[in-house]
């Protein structure tokens, strides 16, 4: 399935040598970010490829974006439908492959990728229990995955947060391996916006591929559209980190 | 099964009603007049069936034919200017107006009510607000990119103003933030008159390429007809006649289940798949379902097109099989379109439903009959001449007169009443003055419900609250955006619903060209009470009037809106309440204008002048006074100020732009301020010596045509000779101090930012938690 931008043409991306390397954003009935993580990879300099959830090839993509939404209407459970998509499991299989396929999970994506296994724990409804759209600062506790080698460990950016089932919950044993084997990727800082435990905004899978979170750093990309301060553009990185890695070597 | 389903009613076909023209029928109950029920028989040559009387009795209800208010509304339509219909491509009568962007780009926008139903059950009531809108701006062609929420509730300590604002809020967030479109704006008013009746607006806003305009009409025979979406099901059922059309009365049985029930998530999947089918030009006419459900879609759609249209009833998808072929008709479940899809095309049609798991059923198609033909098991039960039931409703000339209290409201005025008494003059008491109107509920922050709301999905979000207006990209190559307020003042309305009327409109048209934007077209929701009151009939024909003129004199057209009438409990009325949605446009969006003041040192500007008007504002209502008359409309000014703005703007000349309104310049001042959280010193002796003013109603007042600028050095001198140029009042009445963390006003006792902070943060959480 082609794409095209909700409203005008792509802007022309601005380093040339990483637009070779194709990131996938998945469609889900639903997905509402899918334009946005799209625009994201873009901008970061990459090239954004749309996939559809019933698609039963993974295209030729060298990474995956699973953006943010209602896929399913979070009917059930947020994630819990789309688990099943046909794409998943070709997502889910790739991921787990020796070529430790890419994989971005941010907000509802992140959820899924709980439902698939591909990341432990699960989101309920935060503890306050109403939808929040706030900026959001994060801590980098791991810049050594695939989304987060352009961030200095222990850096902190600002992102939008929104959502309504945001709290990360996992068992204190899974917690505490998470944090023995340094997987817990973000950390709120400051404010913890939805109870998460241990103040948990995002984790990684043991190889350093799959990364989901809540906050959305596909809203941090492009000044005077996201965060009104830190020029609003902190979220690029994961992009930009995923790229190079792909293109290799560093910048 | 369909015979099964036939054999539980007795349907009562147009040959039946022929051969029992005496069979008594419940037209009362569904809200027509005698005079409405006779003309229906005249219109037929026989009384209608029970599907007919369902049909005719949502149609010709108040909400959907505008039957009291059509004689007045014309006036949106003749006060018009070729200069202003230059950028109009599609006016009034369609599902939306459509304006031209340039560039090949077109935008349509719309304000309706959802009040009714958001006071017997607030989140759907809410939610479904939303849902209806947006399938307004879908049917035009246009996808969905914003919405936005006027809303007004009873007083804020009133025990039953935290069910309704937690119900509304939480339903336009539930439903908005499922349908990816970010909310950008809005209003939040309490108001005593507001408590039995609240009114919850809601507005969306949409683009598209020119050559995807759409239009609801059946023409073509042979063209196949088809719902699609969800099912039909037994919500909402006379919903529009019904709830919106009468007042909440305690002795008739409950309507409860009238109110609509929504899913989002089969919204948002139908905006998509609507806009794969207008991509691939699958579909000749479309219309969304909104109030009066299918009987409104057919009739319309056969109506606007050349011919007429033939349906098969049973070939509807229920949710509920017990639903009588009257209650098909009526209901108003929600996430459903109808369209009108040619034969070539059926099977294209089909695969973009396939694709996005969408339900869909062919109805029937299109004839030359000029006949509205609906069936049931092949039996016909609807038999009419379309035009009669969606357009040639009954049009009333409800008696009107100016109210005998009106003369003695308007000698009332605030300065000198028993209100009045103990004004604020010393630094102290003023200081204390300004954190008290800064906290009250009206001017108070407002992010308890904004942050509830998605302000960044679609990523194209330049500006929303708190800013004076939202402002949206639309094209991310060349950075062309439009900017978009609501605003009306039903105090001011109430003392003076002409001017009242036309100070909403100023209020939307300046807060639109505060953020940079050139205003160009006009929607609104007009929220009044009974019109069978004569007072309340007044304040609407005023209110008309008074707004058409001032579209006129500001050059910006109505390209569409709604009526929301008998808005009251019992007797009382709300304030009539003129919703007014300004749409502007910025050629590029990077330009815009926020409302908060940043550099140190920056000069502030005060634009226009100030005169002693307390009359209907946010300090009279502190202190429980409303009387006298609201301040003084210069449209002409409007215009010049709003040149200024939008020039500033475009040449860089001001880093920030906040119009001043309700609450006047000390409400715009402390909002500046906490904006970023940066100070300034203000000195304003000059001022009160140039407008003859004291300190009080320099800060208070809420003289109209003004606004706050904030200036850098290198741009000053540029900045008062524009100014000077066009012979606009301008005054240099501070600097910006990012020092002081504090606002400090000569003769006012500085109030540190923090201190104004929790005082104006503080007032949503304590009351909603």
């Amino acid at each position: 399935m082609t794409e095209l931008p909700l409203i005008g043409d792509a802007p022309v991306a601005a380093e040339s040598r990483l637009n070779g390397a194709k990131i996938g954003v998945v469609t889900f009935p639903g997905t509402l970010d899918d334009r946005d993580a799209a625009r994201a990879v873009r901008l970061a300099g990459g090239t954004a490829v749309a996939l559809w959830h019933a698609d039963t090839e993974l295209a030729d993509v060298d990474a995956v974006v699973i953006p943010g939404g209602f896929s399913y209407g979070d009917y059930l459970r947020a994630g819990a439908i789309s688990r099943f998509a046909p794409l998943m499991s070709k997502i889910i299989d790739a991921a787990n492959s020796d070529a430790k396929l890419p994989v971005l999970g941010i907000c509802n994506g992140f959820q899924i990728l709980t439902e698939s296994h591909l990341l432990p724990g699960s989101m309920i409804k935060n503890d306050h229990l109403k939808f929040l759209c706030r900026d959001q600062v994060l801590r980098v506790e791991n810049n050594t995955t695939a989304w987060t080698t352009d961030y200095e460990a222990g850096q902190e950016i600002l992102v939008p947060l929104k959502n309504q089932d945001g709290q990360y919950i996992a068992d204190e044993k899974t917690l505490d391996a998470l944090e023995a084997e340094g997987r817990v990727a973000f950390r709120y800082v400051g404010f913890n916006p939805n109870g998460s435990r241990r103040d948990i905004a995002g984790i990684t899978n043991a190889a350093g591929n799959v990364v989901g979170l809540m906050p959305h750093p596909e809203h941090a990309v492009e000044p005077g559209f996201g965060p009104e301060s830190n020029a609003g553009t902190d979220g690029l990185g994961f992009f930009t980190s995923v790229l190079n890695k792909i293109v290799g070597g560093a910048k | 099964m369909t015979t099964e389903t036939n054999k539980k009613f007795n349907i009562d076909t147009v040959e039946n009603a022929a051969n029992t023209p005496d069979t008594e029928l419940p037209w009362a109950e569904l809200g027509l007049k005698q005079n409405e029920f006779d003309e229906i028989v005249k219109v037929l040559g026989r009384r209608p069936t029970g599907a007919e009387l369902a049909m005719y009795s949502v149609m010709w209800s108040e909400h959907c034919s505008y039957k009291s208010s059509k004689n007045h509304l014309r006036q949106f339509g003749q006060k018009v200017t070729e200069e202003m219909k230059k950028d109009m491509l599609v006016g009034i009568g369609e599902n939306a107006g459509v304006t031209n962007l340039g560039d090949g780009w077109a935008v349509t926008f719309k304000i309706e009510s959802h009040n009714s139903p958001s006071f017997v059950e607030p989140y759907q009531g809410a939610a479904t607000g939303i849902g209806g809108i947006v399938r307004d701006i879908i049917s035009m062609g246009a996808r969905p990119v914003a919405v936005m929420d006027p809303l007004r509730f009873g007083e804020i300590d009133h025990p039953d103003t935290a069910r309704v604002m937690h119900g509304a809020v939480a339903g336009i967030g539930g439903y908005g933030n499922s349908l990816g479109l970010p909310n950008i704006g809005g209003e939040m008013v309490f108001d005593a008159v507001y408590q039995g009746n609240p009114l919850v607006n809601a507005l969306a806003v949409g683009v598209m390429r020119h050559e995807d305009i759409r239009l609801a009409n059946a023409s073509g025979k042979g063209n196949k007809v088809v719902l699609f979406g969800a099912r039909t099901g037994g919500d909402g059922i006379g919903g529009a006649s019904v709830l919106a059309s009468e007042s909440f009365d305690d002795t008739k049985p409950s309507k409860r289940p009238a109110v609509q029930v929504g899913d989002p998530f089969a919204e948002k999947v139908l905006i998509e798949c609507c806009l794969e089918l207008f991509k691939g030009s699958l579909v000749e006419g479309i219309q969304d379902l909104g109030a009066a459900g299918i009987s409104c879609a057919t009739s319309e759609l056969a109506s606007n097109g050349d011919g007429g249209m033939q349906v098969e009833l049973t070939s509807v998808l229920l949710r509920d099989p017990t639903l009588t072929p009257g209650e098909i008709l009526m209901s108003e479940s929600q996430e459903r379109m109808m369209a009108v899809v040619t034969p070539e095309n059926v099977e294209a049609f089909e695969a973009v439903m396939d694709k996005w798991a969408v339900e869909y059923a062919w109805l029937g198609e299109v004839t030359d009959t000029g006949r509205l033909i609906i069936t049931w098991e092949g039996e016909v039960i609807v038999d009419v001449d379309p035009r009669t039931v969606a357009h040639d409703g009954p049009v009333y000339d409800r008696p009107y007169a100016r109210p005998s209290w009106q003369d003695a409201l308007q000698a009332d005025t605030f300065t000198g009443s028993v209100q009045d008494a103990g004004r604020p003059s010393a630094p102290s008491e003023l200081a204390a003055a300004v954190t008290e109107l800064v906290a009250s509920p009206n001017m108070c922050d407002k992010s308890w419900i904004t942050k509830q709301y998605d302000r960044y999905v679609g990523g194209n979000t330049a500006m929303a609250f708190p800013d004076d207006a939202g402002v949206v990209r639309v094209d991310e190559e060349t950075g062309l955006g439009v900017a978009l307020a609501t605003d009306a003042n039903g105090r001011y309305t109430y003392l003076d619903p002409y001017n009242g009327a036309q100070l909403a409109l100023a209020e939307a048209y300046r807060n639109v060209a505060t953020s940079g934007a050139v205003p160009m077209a006009v929607s609104d929701c007009l929220n009044f009470g009974s019109p069978e009151d004569p007072d309340v009939m007044w304040q609407l024909a005023e209110s008309i009037r008074g707004l058409s003129d001032a579209c006129m004199e500001l050059g910006v057209p109505v390209t569409g809106g709604n009526v929301s009438l008998y808005n009251q409990t019992g007797t009382t009325p709300i304030h009539p309440s003129p919703v007014v949605a300004v749409l502007g446009k910025l050629d590029d969006v990077a330009r815009r204008t926020p409302s908060g003041w940043k550099e140190d040192g920056q000069a502030i500007y005060l634009l226009g002048t100030t005169a002693a008007e307390l009359d209907g504002s946010e300090w009279a209502k502190l202190r429980g006074h409303l009387g006298g008359l609201p301040p003084r409309v210069d449209l002409a000014a409007e215009r010049q100020l709003g040149e200024i703005l939008i020039n500033a703007s475009r040449d860089g000349m001001v880093d920030s732009a906040h119009d001043l309104s309700e609450g006047g310049l000390a409400a715009a001042l402390v909002e500046s301020a906490l904006r970023y959280g940066v100070g300034a010193r203000i000195a304003l002796e000059e001022l009160l010596e140039r407008d003859g003013v004291d300190l009080f109603t320099a800060l208070f007042s809420e003289s109209q045509a003004r606004a706050i600028v904030s200036v850098p050095r290198s741009e000053e001198v540029r900045f008062k000779d524009m100014c000077t140029a066009r012979g606009f009042a301008h005054l240099r009445i501070g600097v910006v101090d990012a020092a002081s963390n504090a606002l400090e006003i000569n003769g006012v006792e500085a109030m540190s930012l923090d201190a104004l902070r929790e005082a104006h943060e503080g007032t949503l959480p304590k009351y909603f938690g």
